[in-house]
């Protein structure tokens, strides 16, 4: 997955991305800059980057406004915030991006997520019919779920979740995402019943229920699948 | 078809006697039907089952029957009045709502208190009570009832002085206390029956058999109207349809004359038994200024009673009565018109017309009531007084004969060359003048002078008055018909533009009133404008007064400093309680110097408006009154309007205080984080190249990073400081929020141990997801912190009886006995001890951001073995029971 890629920093100040152009870089990246979102429009129109870190703090605009516009053209979008409140996070997930990291960060939590990021952005092309997880195997296809090569039951609901969830592994699905793919509209803050399947899911699967390591929570957010 | 809706009045009238007390009249045809008897009958029956049954006023007339009943009961004592040297004793409804019985006896309903007391009439008293929640049984004879008092009059000849308004039985229970007229006539004869003074003078009259039975009459007939009402009311209130499909509504003319009360009872009689609202009108025509003082008390007085008896109340300028009349119908689409017909002459009718016959000509659709306005028996004893007729001023007359002689003089000195015929029109010149500058009968002198002048001397034979020519007779009755027609005109004209200048001048006193008080923002201002204003208006003293708490102060009067007896403090207090006027000129307290009046809406008082006249006449004058209300109206508008805006003002400021809050966190959060976000990552790409730098550089790692937990902490201090937390709650998993937690916390627990022990059926939390999570952190962190490094810390949720609890064990230092609750205040530390490095916020933050969200937290020492032990309770309701699916 290391090879040369095209990533866009917008950000309005200047340390921070000198900082990110240098990390990225060192990573390999082929790396543009824009420091407010009128620039950001311009760069994902002609660079064609193929993943664009996002400051939602912008002089110009708001950087939610940004995500849907970013993601037509192509790219990936990783919002980069120091705004952590989880309503903010929530709301630029729904709108279309593929990952939140807050300010502070660490360089290194910046790259994995672009890795991931990115495997998403091929796979989503050539969905895979089964996921591997440790020792768990979900096959999107027969609609099965094995652990150690043994067939586990799940529930509809269980399995619609888990399979929501394995699509991307690593990315963090909403709790609307997921209620709405998987319970339908009108069920978008019904929150007990993920919560009620999630322990399902874990309970059948997981080694140690109380030490969840399959699917991780993102409290107030929504849940991803460990990406191992 | 649609189901019938409740009548929204009706249902008011239903939720407005919720909480009241509810009166039952014990209603009979005559004194002496034993009325008294009955209500201390059903009163004992009340109290043999067990309600609280006291007496307010019995009078047992010395009858042993009576007074045995009475016995039984407990007699709240009367009060004592001092009246002109009498001693007289009235009901004491002070002691009596002090009591709080639940049942109250009061004899006699239409008895009129003695003068000082609160109220004038004992009916008045009744109100009180009933407003107090406590239910009373009064009595009442028939006669005394306001709409019947001229009917009874008419075939009894004798007049009741003491009445009372028919809306006080609206609401009440009726029973009915009869007897048949020979054993009524034949208690009378044993002496058992009282017989008031009055009534004893016309004794033999009054008690004949033929009276007793229209009086009996009438008593069943009100009776069953009022269950009739009742039975509306209850009908309408609860929506059952078919019953009124008349609608119709009534229109009353009053006029000044007398008799017109008794229009007005009769109006009254024909509402109540056609159910239909009913409105008197006064057409206030030019002949309207030339009212006597007498006319235009009576017409007040008619109004009032009018008003009294349940009817709306208008006065209307127009031209003519018919005009007016006609107009006034069709506006308030009225359906039958009542009119009253005085005997006049066939001479007046044949030149005025009928106003009756011709409203019936004009006025299609309506049913026109005649009625006989007959000043026989109304108020007898007021001598007819006629307005003043306007013979006009003597300068007047004066000023025109000058002219009739100036026109002469130079009639004279013209008539040596000119033509006689001409100089005629010369007179024209007096006689217009004197008609028009003077009116109608000056003008009219002034033709006879003119003619007669004229005559004398330019008709020959001149200087005589006889005429010889024809011709010449034409000419003085042209001058005489000249004077009348255009004085008439003139007339006519002066006094249209009189009474407009009077409507135009309460006009413009009210809009400029009005105006003032649409730039007033205070209500201090607005008090004073109010006083200043109505005073220079209605020429007297007044005051403003504002509730305070229970109590009300004066906030601005004119002229400045009044001050007010504790009488007049009395009847402010009580317009203020009933929302009604109280002091002089009004039916409470009238003892007062001032007329006090409520200014507000319907249900709320917001201020109370004093007046009062330093020449010790009454505060405000009869055809002042609608005046004062129109500019009450007004300043009850503009306080309004003034609570408003400050509410809007106060709400607005909340809300921009709220915005700057989160603006300026919001901020800080930004420009803190920025910068560190900088450090931190620089931190991270620099490489070292000696052992030195690398611990230098290790080192401003981990001081960046407590920096940073710092910068997070404070910014959580400051949120909960300002009670800016915005929560969202929703169920969550233990197990996740802890899993959270330690994920985020995976690099500061690398050299610690951690224990879980969550239980996978336990119920989830209700709690807001954020807050929890930072909750967590701070407790695991500070565990982790106070164990030290290798420690094992112990996270562990159990569920029971009294729901969740979640505990964070450590192997650290424990807590000192009695420090359990200091732990969670701002930068304290256990033992005083900074050498682990924390900000002593982070317990702070804990118990904050649990508070907000209603958990327990707590800290203890463990029961086994050393450590501390923080727990976070959750009640039973803030949890969801798991339910597998």
């Amino acid at each position: 997955m290391s090879g040369q890629h095209a990533v866009l920093v917008v950000d309005d100040d200047a340390a921070i991305r000198r900082l990110l152009h240098a990390a990225l870089s060192r990573a390999g990246h082929k790396v543009t800059e824009a420091e407010n979102g009128r620039a950001a429009l311009n760069a994902v129109q002609i660079d064609k980057p193929d993943i664009v870190l996002l400051d939602l703090g912008l002089p110009d605009r708001d950087g939610l406004e940004l995500i849907q516009l970013v993601r037509s053209a192509g790219p990936a979008v990783i919002v980069v915030s120091a705004r952590d409140a989880t309503d903010q996070k929530v709301a630029a997930l729904d709108l279309g991006a593929d990952d939140y990291v807050s300010k502070p960060f660490d360089s290194e939590e910046v790259l994995a997520r672009i890795r991931t990021a990115l495997r998403h952005r091929l796979s989503r092309h050539a969905q895979s019919a089964v996921i591997s997880i440790g020792d768990v195997e979900i096959n999107l296809a027969d609609r099965m779920v094995t652990k150690l090569g043994e067939e586990i039951h799940l529930t509809p609901k269980e399995f619609g979740l888990l399979a929501e969830l394995a699509k991307a592994p690593g990315k963090v699905i909403t709790h609307a995402q997921l209620l709405r793919a998987v319970w339908g509209p009108g069920h978008d803050t019904d929150v007990e019943y993920l919560r009620v399947a999630t322990r399902g899911i874990r309970r059948k699967l997981e080694s140690d229920p109380s030490q969840p390591s399959l699917i991780r929570n993102e409290p107030g957010v929504g849940y991803r699948l460990t990406n191992i | 078809m649609t189901p019938p809706r409740p009548d929204p009045d009706a249902l008011l009238r239903a939720a407005t006697r919720e909480g009241k007390g509810r009166l039952k009249v014990f209603l009979g045809a005559a004194p002496g039907v034993g009325k008294t008897f009955e209500m201390l009958l059903e009163g004992t029956a009340r109290k043999r089952a067990g309600t609280d049954v006291v007496i307010g006023v019995v009078e047992t007339h010395g009858r042993r029957e009576t007074a045995e009943h009475v016995q039984g009961f407990e007699i709240i004592p009367r009060r004592r009045v001092n009246y002109q040297g009498h001693v007289l004793e009235e009901m004491d409804i002070d002691a009596i709502i002090a009591r709080r019985p639940a049942l109250v006896l009061v004899d006699e309903l239409a008895h009129t208190n003695a003068p000082g007391c609160r109220h004038d009439k004992r009916y008045q008293d009744i109100e009180e009570l009933l407003d107090a929640g406590i239910d009373v049984y009064s009595t009442l004879n028939i006669q005394h009832l306001e709409s019947l008092n001229d009917l009874v009059a008419s075939f009894t000849k004798v007049r009741v002085r003491e009445t009372l308004p028919d809306r006080v039985l609206d609401d009440a229970e009726i029973e009915i206390v009869d007897i048949p007229p020979d054993e009524l006539i034949e208690r009378l004869r044993q002496g058992k029956v009282y017989v008031p003074d009055e009534a004893a003078r016309a004794l033999s009259s009054f008690f004949s058999k033929s009276n007793l039975s229209a009086l009996r009459e009438l008593a069943l007939r009100r009776a069953a109207q009022a269950i009739d009402a009742q039975m509306l009311d209850y009908m309408r209130a609860n929506a059952v349809g078919g019953v009124w499909a008349v609608n119709d509504r009534l229109v009353v003319a009053i006029s000044e004359q007398a008799g017109a009360a008794e229009l007005v009872r009769a109006a009254k009689r024909l509402a109540d038994a056609l159910r239909a609202p009913w409105t008197a009108v006064h057409i206030e025509t030019p002949r309207s200024a030339r009212f006597s003082t007498d006319d235009n008390t009576r017409l007040a007085e008619t109004m009032h009673l009018a008003a009294q008896l349940g009817a709306q109340v208008a006065t209307v300028p127009a031209t003519s009565v018919i005009e007016g009349l006609k107009a006034f119908a069709n506006a308030s689409q009225a359906t039958q018109l009542i009119v009253g017909k005085t005997a006049r002459s066939r001479w007046f009718e044949l030149r005025h017309g009928s106003v009756v016959d011709r409203l019936v000509r004009e006025a299609p659709g309506l049913a026109v009531h005649v009625l006989p306005l007959e000043a026989g028996l109304a108020r007898a004893g007021l001598p007819q007084q006629r307005a003043a007729r306007p013979w006009g001023s003597p300068a007047g007359y004066a000023v025109s004969m000058l002219l009739v002689l100036l026109v002469s003089l130079v009639g004279a000195a013209v008539f040596e060359r000119g033509n006689i015929a001409n100089i005629g029109f010369l007179f024209l010149i007096p006689v217009m003048v004197a008609a028009t500058r003077y009116g109608l009968r000056t003008g009219i002198v002034t033709g006879l002078a003119s003619s007669l002048a004229y005559n004398f001397f330019f008709i020959p034979p001149t200087h005589t008055f006889t005429i010889e020519d024809p011709q010449n007779i034409l000419t003085v009755l042209v001058l005489l018909s000249v004077a009348t027609v255009s004085s008439q005109l003139a007339s006519r004209v002066r006094e249209q533009a009189l009474l407009s200048q009077a409507s135009s001048e309460q006009n413009s006193a009210l809009a400029g009133f009005a105006g003032r008080l649409t730039g007033i923002s205070t209500t201090d201002e607005l008090a004073q404008v109010v006083c200043t204003e109505i005073a220079r208006i209605l020429d007297g003293n007044t005051i403003v007064l504002f509730p305070q708490s229970e109590r009300l102060e004066i906030r601005a009067a004119c002229p400045a400093g009044a001050k007010l007896e504790t009488l007049d403090e009395a009847a402010a207090q009580w317009a203020r309680d009933n929302i009604k006027p109280a002091g002089r000129g009004s039916d409470t307290l009238t003892a007062s110097e001032w007329l006090f009046m409520p200014v507000g809406k319907t249900d709320q008082v917001m201020a109370v408006f004093g007046l009062s006249r330093s020449d010790a006449q009454a505060p405000v004058r009869a055809d002042q009154l609608p005046l004062l209300l129109s500019l009450l109206d007004q300043a009850g508008l503009a306080l309004g309007r003034i609570a408003l805006e400050d509410e809007m003002a106060a709400l607005s400021h909340v809300r921009e205080r709220d915005r700057l809050r989160h603006a300026l966190l919001s901020s800080v959060s930004h420009d803190l984080r920025t910068p560190l976000t900088t450090i931190l990552g620089s931190l991270g790409e620099l490489r070292a190249t000696s052992p030195e730098q690398e611990a230098m550089l290790s080192a401003t790692r981990a001081e960046a990073d407590r920096l940073h937990r710092f910068v997070g902490n404070l910014l959580d201090m400051v949120r909960i400081e300002a009670g800016s937390l915005r929560q969202t709650i929703e169920p969550v998993d233990l197990a996740d929020a802890v899993e959270s937690a330690l994920y985020d916390l995976a690099a500061i627990l690398r050299e610690n141990v951690v224990v879980r022990d969550i239980a996978s059926d336990l119920p989830f939390v209700l709690v807001d997801p954020q807050l929890f999570h930072h909750c967590l952190i701070n407790l695991i962190e500070n565990a982790a912190k106070y164990g030290g490094p290798g420690s094992s810390l112990r996270l562990s949720a159990s569920s029971g009886e009294d729901g969740v609890v979640l505990s964070i064990e450590d192997e650290g230092p424990g807590i000192i006995a009695g420090q359990e609750q200091r732990v969670f205040e701002t930068f304290t530390r256990l033992e005083g001890s900074d050498r682990q490095g924390g900000t002593g916020l982070g317990l702070a933050i804990v118990k904050g951001f649990a508070d907000a969200m209603g958990l327990a937290v707590r800290a203890a020492n463990r029961e086994k073995g050393a450590g501390a032990r923080f727990t976070i309770s959750f009640r039973p309701d803030q949890t969801r029971e798991y339910v597998e699916a």
